[in-house]
């Protein structure tokens, strides 16, 4: 069925192509990386092809061969339904595994044709490393953003263990929300609040919660606070006039 | 952060200008699934949604590139694990269409049987999960009670109710119970009577419509170019089923209806999924009358198919040939191939290579609603915070299968 979509490929691009074959029954065209994007949008656009339907990207590593990563793709068309798979071969056998900023390897993204190749490219770029060339938002999916190194290829032990990472810095927010918000038990006054601004400013308007301070400490300390706190107020009220 | 107990005048409050940031999940009451989403908040409305998933990422490509081919099948029950023999079954024929060979007519009977059972049980998951999630408790507990007797029958066949295990390269783990036809039969009539009563407690209610109707919206065009597959694509009325397109086991011979959708909301992705409950129904009838019920269960293959357990014990060709494909597993021609089952979700596909070993070299698996879940931040940015609920539920997003 598909042997069409191939043909009319062979016809277009015919120095692009360069391996097709049929195993099990799966018409299948290994195309020159460079025109990725461009055969990809004629298998979209052609009406002999019209492949409107993304099915799958995905990558294979074969780590001894001078090209490392194939670039997997398949697709189908609706009206036709026929199927197609794409393969591109990229990467330097150099193309160590470096964990970081390995950008050696790249490819076109496809996102721009099918926007569905949104996710599938992410993953790829998390699994593999490949990075794909004008992507709208390329980062990890499956992993952290801390993870070191991307696990399908080859030469990644399926036991290598992760170096624990630091807590993650919550972005400043407004009260009342905080380092604890939507826990019930974390609606309470903490040690680490004693020196908070925003806590003294609340004991000293409420002196009467006997739970925050113990009645000796009281006194005192609320009407200076409560002296800060007017003094701190002053110039904000002209910001919230205008 | 003051305490609760002070009064604050409103005044005192300063008003966030900024949108408002908010974090759903990753586990959520009213969310199946661990998934996050951080949406921008103006008002109740979204204006920007980031899903972001992987928090049930178990390096299943990974582990399947260590072990021998039959022993993926732990993991792939795994994957949808409210379906799990729709995935046994999927990789089974993958499998089987590298190394060439069909299994025989009464195994592929009692595939189609098996996974029919699995679809509806998924499908009154889904359904079930998301009007509970609405606040219909009742239709839930129906839904499950119903799912009950599908798994009772799983139970009986193969041993276990949710992680079968159950499919074999080459066959079945076991041939059909002696009752097998005589549960099946005397359950359908009762799963239709309780899918059709919980229905009845949501169609004509009111709260339930209003929340579905119109809401998560997507068009023929942007589900296909999403990829979308499976009951959610043929909500939006592409009559695009698997085993319509591409009939592969015996669903050329059985008769059953595609359900299609006119709008793509939820409520057609609903109502997709009811409809297919009967066709699921309607096809195990027919499944029922056609299987025979005599007949070899696996191909005779002694290269594939592990011997009888008296002959592994009482001759040595058996006993050497039960070694080696336990011990080294199956040769499976080196090469690659693309097999693609219609499942739950929709379309899963399984790229397989293979270097010739007894092990595979990559092992692919298409996640059906890989493709579904990343366009819900689409669907629900312009919506409201309570509609977020029923898009995410309608979609079925399954952890296992959509974070590998």
């Amino acid at each position: 069925m598909s042997i069409v979509v191939i043909d009319a490929l062979k016809q277009r691009f015919a120095g692009a192509i360069l391996e097709t074959h049929a195993q099990f029954g799966d018409d299948t065209a290994v195309v020159d990386p460079d025109k990725w994007f461009e055969i990809s949008r004629f298998l979209r656009t052609d009406s002999r092809c019209a492949m409107n339907m993304f099915v799958d990207i995905t990558a294979v590593d074969y780590p001894d061969r001078e090209q490392r990563f194939e670039i997997v793709m398949h697709l189908r068309s609706l009206e036709r339904g026929h199927r197609v798979r794409l393969k591109a071969r990229i990467g330097d056998p150099f193309g160590e595994a470096d964990d970081d900023d390995d950008d050696t390897v790249q490819i076109d993204s496809v996102t721009p044709i099918w926007q569905g190749a949104n996710w599938f490219e992410r993953e790829v770029f998390d699994m593999f490393g490949v990075v794909f060339r004008g992507h709208p938002d390329l980062r990890r999916i499956l992993m952290y953003p801390e993870f070191k190194g991307f696990p399908l290829r080859k030469d990644y032990p399926a036991n290598k263990i992760q170096p624990l990472i630091e807590f993650r810095k919550v972005q400043e927010k407004l009260p009342p929300f905080g380092p604890d918000e939507g826990m019930s038990f974390g609606r309470q006054t903490h040690e680490y609040h004693r020196d908070d601004p925003q806590m003294i400013e609340a004991r000293a308007k409420k002196p009467k919660s006997k739970v925050l301070l113990a009645p000796s400490q009281q006194k005192a300390p609320a009407s200076q606070q409560k002296a800060a706190v007017t003094q701190q107020k002053a110039p904000s009220t002209p910001q919230k006039e205008s | 952060m003051e305490p609760l107990d002070q009064d604050l005048e409103e005044g005192e409050l300063e008003m966030p200008a900024d949108p408002m940031s908010l974090n759903l999940g990753p586990s959520h009451p009213a969310m199946h699934g661990t998934v996050r989403i951080v949406v921008e908040l103006s008002g109740e409305t979204i204006t920007k949604a980031d899903v972001q998933i992987g928090y049930l990422h178990r390096g299943f490509e990974k582990m399947c590139e260590r072990g021998t081919w039959n022993q993926i099948y732990p993991y792939v029950d795994r994957l949808n694990y409210v379906s799990p023999m729709l995935n046994n079954v999927g990789f089974s024929l993958a499998v089987e269409k590298m190394l060439g060979v069909t299994v025989p007519e009464r195994s592929q009977y009692y595939r189609v049987a098996l996974g029919e059972l699995a679809r509806i049980s998924d499908h009154l998951t889904c359904n079930g999960a998301m009007a509970m999630e609405l606040g219909a408790f009742t239709p839930f507990l129906w839904n499950i009670r119903a799912r009950e007797m599908i798994w009772d029958i799983l139970e009986e066949e193969t041993g276990a109710r949710l992680t079968h295990s159950f499919g074999r390269v080459g066959g079945m783990a076991m041939p059909p119970s002696k009752y097998f036809k005589d549960m099946v039969r005397a359950t359908l009539p009762r799963v239709l009577a309780v899918v059709l009563e919980s229905e009845q407690l949501l169609l004509k209610n009111r709260i339930f419509l209003d929340r579905l109707e119109n809401v998560g919206r997507i068009s023929k065009e942007d589900a296909l170019d999403f990829g979308w597959t499976g009951p959610c694509l043929r909500s939006t009325g592409v009559p695009y089923d698997v085993r319509r397109a591409h009939p592969y086991l015996v669903y050329d011979r059985l008769e059953f209806d595609v359900p299609v959708g006119s709008t793509g909301d939820n409520f057609d992705r609903f109502m997709c999924r009811e409809e297919e409950i009967r066709q699921s129904i309607r096809i195990l009838e027919q499944c029922m009358d056609q299987m025979p019920d005599e007949g070899p269960m696996n191909i005779d293959d002694p290269r594939v198919v592990l011997p009888e357990k008296e002959d592994v014990y009482t001759t040595i060709e058996a006993t050497i040939q039960h070694f080696k494909i336990v011990m080294e597993g199956i040769k499976v021609p080196a090469g690659e191939v693309y097999s693609y089952t219609e499942a739950g979700n929709g379309e899963l596909g399984f790229y397989l290579v293979s270097d010739g070993s007894g092990t595979p070299y990559r092992c692919r698996i298409r996640p059906p609603c890989f493709a579904i879940t990343q366009c819900l931040d689409k669907l629900i940015v312009g919506a409201m915070i309570p509609d977020v609920v029923p898009t995410f539920g309608s979609m079925n997003m399954i952890g296992g299968e959509c974070d590998h």
